[in-house]
């Protein structure tokens, strides 16, 4: 998953304008215009979802809903670094949940939770692909195979100090 | 001095074992003793174990080391590495190490041997064969090679895939589609992420086949939002074959359409049943759809839509390339070619093992996969994702065979093998399948929506002994109602793991079964 840093300072509309036009007369575009305004603003603001609906000739319900069913899509700002823990079986074969468990207890925070220091947002993923390689883990763009609470450790204070 | 190539994997695998910082330093330490090396990042060989696996190309053949951290970089360049000198991490002859030596590679014939981004790799590698095959043949003849082959959905379901090809091709269109199911979900499978990051090509070649043969000539690749890399890979690949004429509005100058454009999901696990997939390609929720009309007759936006996984239409080249007959002559029963297996979790050497069907899980679990990475013995296998069946020892000589698996209750899916050592609770994972099914379910019927969270309760009392024998009772009921009741085989497949877990391993809900013994 690309999790982009929030530009705050990106003005929603113009992001929202440029993407429209982007996808103009593309069929079945929702998604993809979803996706290129999360990778532009870092999340999906609730007040563009009207704009996009009259964009694309939907209910606001329509929008809202695509949003909200999608697992990837955030309508709030995720932390500058986004953690995701796989917790699917193979990973769990390999110690995930003790894996999850430590992350919660060494960030401060639940699953889907934002860490005490507020620097780090916490997600369960379900399937990297790294099924042979378990248990692994996202860093913001990067993969993590094999991953010990120990390794878990010097990942979080590596990505903490160039915060 | 001539140029020395040297392959380190682009694989996610490879890469978050630390593929990328072992490039970089080869290609320093390289820079700095002044030795001219030409670094390729090939796919993966499919040896999860060995990465970073670092081949070089000798006069004798490709020698491989692994696995290999930036700490040894230096030192194989002091062994001598370029030339395949001796070293600690010296594994010989890639193609004569015997997990890989072993195995049947069809459709991953050119997994981790080519670039793959490079088409004239692939050119030079069988690759295109398949499409001129297919260009010179009159589409019945395309699909009736498909039909013959006896190539069936390698996303799970098993569903022929000529019959689905036959139907597109015979009903009548302005517009036809062909999509690719990549929303490889499931855990313990990555064949899918392995072709599309290994070898895109196969892919683009087998839905140009399928558009060819169909009538439809605009695909698309639907790709979990999951696998950056793999929509990185497929695009690049997509532009090279469009400008080569391979893709476009006259496809190898045949007068025949076909374009093709990857398309991202956005996290949602139900997505990969394929009329959810169609509805996410619509940009709506990914909800399922009742069946008949089938995407067949009425998929994509209302038109006839061949949605096939990666793995089928990636199997396809090759069988215009040599032949339906070639194809057909691996496997066994009504189970043809071959299955890229895929060993996942608790186990010593994990990866991508492709064979005929008819091999057993005995000899993958421990010819391929040396028992379990932990050392412990193996208790349980869950094959075919997180719907299928925990598999237990009792029955690891079955030969993977759709029908054989079938007449157990259990599934070969899409070839996905997690391995679980005796430390595992199998009622903490038939609690989870309920869990997962309950945080993935569409929401649109009754039995998988309500189902899995009331599984969830109920697998909880077990556990805690609230009235277990009454709740076992109920678990059965529910999973009964889940197993009929649902639209698709998301409620309808969870009390797969369920059910098995509770029959093979009674004793983790704290049953005593006196007249059987414990699996």
């Amino acid at each position: 998953m690309t999790v982009p840093l929030p530009a705050t300072h990106a003005d929603p509309s113009a992001v929202l304008q440029g993407v429209l036009e982007r996808h103009a007369g593309e069929l079945g575009a929702l998604l993809p215009i979803l996706h290129d305004v999360q990778d532009a603003l870092g999340h999906i603001p609730k007040h563009i979802v009207p704009e996009i609906a009259t964009a694309l000739n939907l209910s606001r319900a329509e929008v809202h809903g695509v949003v909200t069913y999608y697992h990837h899509f955030r309508e709030q700002p995720a932390a500058r670094h986004v953690i995701q823990i796989c917790r699917a079986e193979a990973c769990q074969s390999m110690g995930a949940e003790a894996l999850l468990a430590h992350a919660q207890l060494h960030l401060g925070c639940g699953a889907h939770g934002t860490s005490k220091d507020g620097v780090f947002t916490l997600e369960p993923a379900y399937c990297l692909g790294l099924c042979a390689s378990s248990p692994a883990m996202t860093l913001d763009d990067e993969l993590h195979a094999r991953v010990t609470p120990k390794t878990f450790d010097a990942l979080v204070a590596q990505a903490r100090s160039e915060a | 001095m001539s140029s020395i190539t040297v392959y380190v994997p682009r694989d996610s695998a490879a890469l978050a074992a630390g593929a990328n910082r072992v490039a970089r330093r080869i290609a320093e330490e390289a820079a700095a003793r002044g030795v001219d090396i030409q670094l390729v990042r090939n796919g993966s060989r499919g040896l999860f174990w060995l990465e970073p696996l670092v081949e070089v190309a000798t006069p004798a053949g490709r020698i491989a080391y692994g696995p290999v951290t930036p700490d040894d970089v230096a030192g194989l360049f002091d062994a001598g590495f370029a030339t395949g000198g001796a070293h600690a991490l010296n594994l010989g002859l890639t193609d004569e190490i015997p997990y890989l030596k072993k195995q049947e590679r069809l459709t991953f014939a050119r997994m981790g041997i080519t670039d793959p981004v490079s088409l004239a790799d692939y050119e030079a590698h069988e690759g295109y064969a398949g499409l001129r095959q297919a260009l010179a043949l009159a589409p019945e003849a395309v699909v009736q090679q498909v039909l013959d082959s006896g190539l069936r959905g390698r996303g799970g379901a098993a569903f022929p895939a000529g019959i689905k090809w036959k139907t597109v091709l015979a009903t009548p269109a302005d517009q036809k589609y062909i999509v690719c199911n990549a929303d490889e979900g499931d855990s313990g499978t990555f064949s899918d992420r392995m072709t599309m990051e290994g070898d895109p090509f196969v892919l683009i070649e087998g839905m140009t086949i399928a558009g060819i043969a169909t009538g439809a000539t605009r695909g698309y690749i639907y790709v979990r939002s999951e696998y950056p890399h793999a929509i990185a890979a497929l695009n690049e690949a997509i532009g090279h074959a469009t400008a080569a004429g391979y893709l476009g509005a006259d496809v190898l100058g045949s007068g025949k359409a076909f374009v093709l454009e990857v398309r991202k999901g956005a996290g949602s696990y139900v997505c990969g049943e394929e009329t959810a997939l169609l509805e996410s390609l619509e940009g709506k929720r990914g909800i399922v759809r009742a069946k008949p009309p089938l995407p067949a007759i009425t998929g994509l936006f209302g038109k006839p839509t061949l949605i096939n996984n990666v793995i089928t239409l990636a199997s396809v080249p090759i069988i215009l390339a040599r032949g339906a007959a070639f194809y057909r002559d691996y496997g066994m029963g009504r189970s043809r070619g071959t299955l890229p297996i895929q060993l996942a979790g608790n186990i010593k050497h994990g990866g991508l093992v492709e064979r005929a069907f008819g091999v057993t899980l005995r000899e993958l679990l421990y010819d391929y996969g040396g028992g379990s990475a932990t050392g412990r013995p193996i208790k349980a296998v869950q094959v075919g994702g997180p719907l299928g069946a925990y598999v237990p020892p009792s029955q690891w000589d079955l030969p993977l065979d759709y029908e054989a698996f079938a007449a157990v209750g259990a599934t070969v899916g899409h070839g996905g093998i997690v391995v679980h050592d005796d430390t595992a609770d199998l009622s903490v994972m038939a609690r989870y399948a309920m869990e997962f099914c309950a945080i993935e379910s569409c929401g649109k019927c009754t039995p998988c929506r309500i189902g899995s969270t009331r599984g969830v309760e109920v697998i909880d009392k077990i556990r805690a002994d609230q009235n277990r024998a009454q709740q076992v009772i109920l678990l059965r009921d529910l999973c009964d109602t889940m197993v009929h009741g649902s639209l698709c085989a998301m409620g309808g497949m969870t009390p797969f793991p369920v059910l098995s877990a509770l029959n093979h391993f009674p004793q983790d809900f704290g049953l005593v079964v006196p007249d059987r013994a414990a699996a």
